[in-house]
């Protein structure tokens, strides 16, 4: 019965602000008029679920998987692990986490990339995984370049990974970005400056996590995810077979 | 001093950027080999119940430019307006689905099954809709909203009742256009913005 119930309302001022003029694509890409609130329906508290059956062995090692372990990606070998989990605290079990991601050189393997760093024939930049049982998760990649791109006159990402999650309601729904400790560049990047939240922006910004690193081989980068929870109350009655 | 609350706060979003498509439907941005196919390329399978329709339209910026980044995942109930995994669903419905708008036209297509009307908890019932979320470079936090259909009785439904200003209403509704055809385009800012959703 954990997936009963309404979602909690969404506190917006934990996100990003959709207006923001230095991110200038924002400008004429955010709403001017406010959204519509209401309590969560049907639609927002089911979801699509993706069992570990769609997931093959190397969906989540990003280093092997675009040449079916044939050769490895160039770069600084990472694994890339947290947990899933909600407002209240709990795991999200068995949901569906999903990442892309530039080369080593700051390179992605787009038709709309033409940054003329190369690309690495061995890597193709996106994985997929499902949570266990805890609502843990891990990738191996390699640590993406920093890149440049028009914007301002002389804006660059910092090293990031991109990261899509499902939870088990369509309004959990969830796409962010992972940053790594210690970028210079995080703080002169005006897309992480739409966080106007300070702790809020330092939650995307995994920690090395020597612990979990592998001797001689890569090192580890920890990174949790919080989903939307859901109020539970024995006072409002719940739909069978939910 | 009082107890802790010992709530977790939400992640923040960041935008998909212009790349989303290399993570979410990675053969379309041309990077094949690594899954046998995309995830959500249809919401529904051969033998589904109800009525097969087409929909068509472009997500426009303020500027009325058709975006031609946009990736759009929608969620929607079968034909007798259930969930899958509630009770008595059609199995060759998934519900979900994932498309982009196309790079030169910016036109996206949508085919699936004419969901039902969908009863709620409280026993209200929603007019048959489609969940309709978008990501985009420049969009900071994915936006939420629905399709209805203007060949429906869309008059009791609790969240279009919601929308004061009525003309506003039509921006959630998709138009018939041939037999099994509508057009449903999202307008992000401008004189015609779309209703977008907080829920
Ligand atoms: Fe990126």
């Amino acid at each position: 019965m954990t997936d009963a119930g309404p979602l909690m309302p969404r506190r917006r001022e934990v996100h990003p602000v959709p207006y923001w003029p230095d991110y200038k694509t924002s400008v004429p890409r955010s709403p001017n008029l406010p959204l519509l609130s209401m309590e969560s329906t049907m639609s927002e508290e089911t979801g699509p679920r993706f069992g570990h059956s769609v997931i093959g062995p190397l969906d989540n090692n990003l280093i092997l998987n675009y040449t079916q372990g044939k050769a490895p990606a160039v770069g600084e070998r990472i694994r890339m692990h947290g947990r899933v989990l909600d407002e209240t605290g709990r795991a999200v079990p068995n949901t569906l986490v999903e990442i892309w991601q530039a080369n080593a050189g700051g390179r992605y393997r787009h038709v709309k990339d033409t940054y003329f760093a190369p690309l690495d024939p061995n890597f193709g930049g996106c994985g997929r995984t499902v949570t266990d049982e805890n609502g843990y998760y891990e990738f191996m990649t390699i640590r993406p370049g920093a890149y440049p791109w028009p914007n301002r006159a002389n804006d660059w990402r910092p090293m990031h990974i991109h990261i899509s999650v499902f939870g088990h309601a369509f309004g959990q729904r969830l796409i962010t970005q992972m940053y790594f400790e210690g970028d210079p560049l995080i703080d002169r990047c005006p897309i992480a400056a739409t966080i106007r939240d300070r702790s809020q922006l330092d939650r995307l910004v995994a920690p090395l996590d020597m612990q979990n690193s592998r001797p001689l081989d890569y090192l580890a980068y920890k990174f949790d995810i919080v989903l939307r929870g859901r109020r539970q109350t024995m006072f409002e009655n719940r739909m069978e077979g939910m | 001093m009082t107890q802790p609350l010992d709530m977790l706060t939400e992640t923040p979003s960041q935008t998909a950027g212009p790349y989303v498509h290399i993570g979410c439907i990675p053969s379309f941005a041309g990077v094949q080999g690594i899954y046998p196919e995309d995830l959500g390329l249809s919401p529904f399978r051969d033998g589904a119940k109800g009525t097969v329709i087409t929909i068509t339209g472009s997500v426009f910026d303020g500027t009325g430019w058709a975006m031609r980044d946009a990736m759009m995942e929608s969620w929607q109930a079968d034909a007798a307006g259930r969930f899958p995994g509630q009770a008595d669903a059609d199995p060759a419905v998934s519900g979900f689905c994932r498309f982009a708008a196309d790079k030169d036209s910016g036109e996206f297509t949508l085919r699936t099954i004419k969901p039902g009307p969908v009863t709620n908890r409280d026993g209200s019932v929603m007019a048959p809709h489609i969940s309709l979320w978008i990501v985009a470079r420049g969009i900071n936090i994915g936006l939420n909203t629905r399709i209805y259909f203007g060949d429906e009785d869309n008059s009791h439904d609790p969240l279009l009742a919601r929308i004061e200003q009525r003309p506003r209403v039509d921006t959630l509704i998709a138009r018939p256009t041939d037999a099994g055809s509508y057009r449903f385009d999202v307008h992000i800012q401008g004189p015609n913005e779309t209703v977008f959703l907080d829920l």
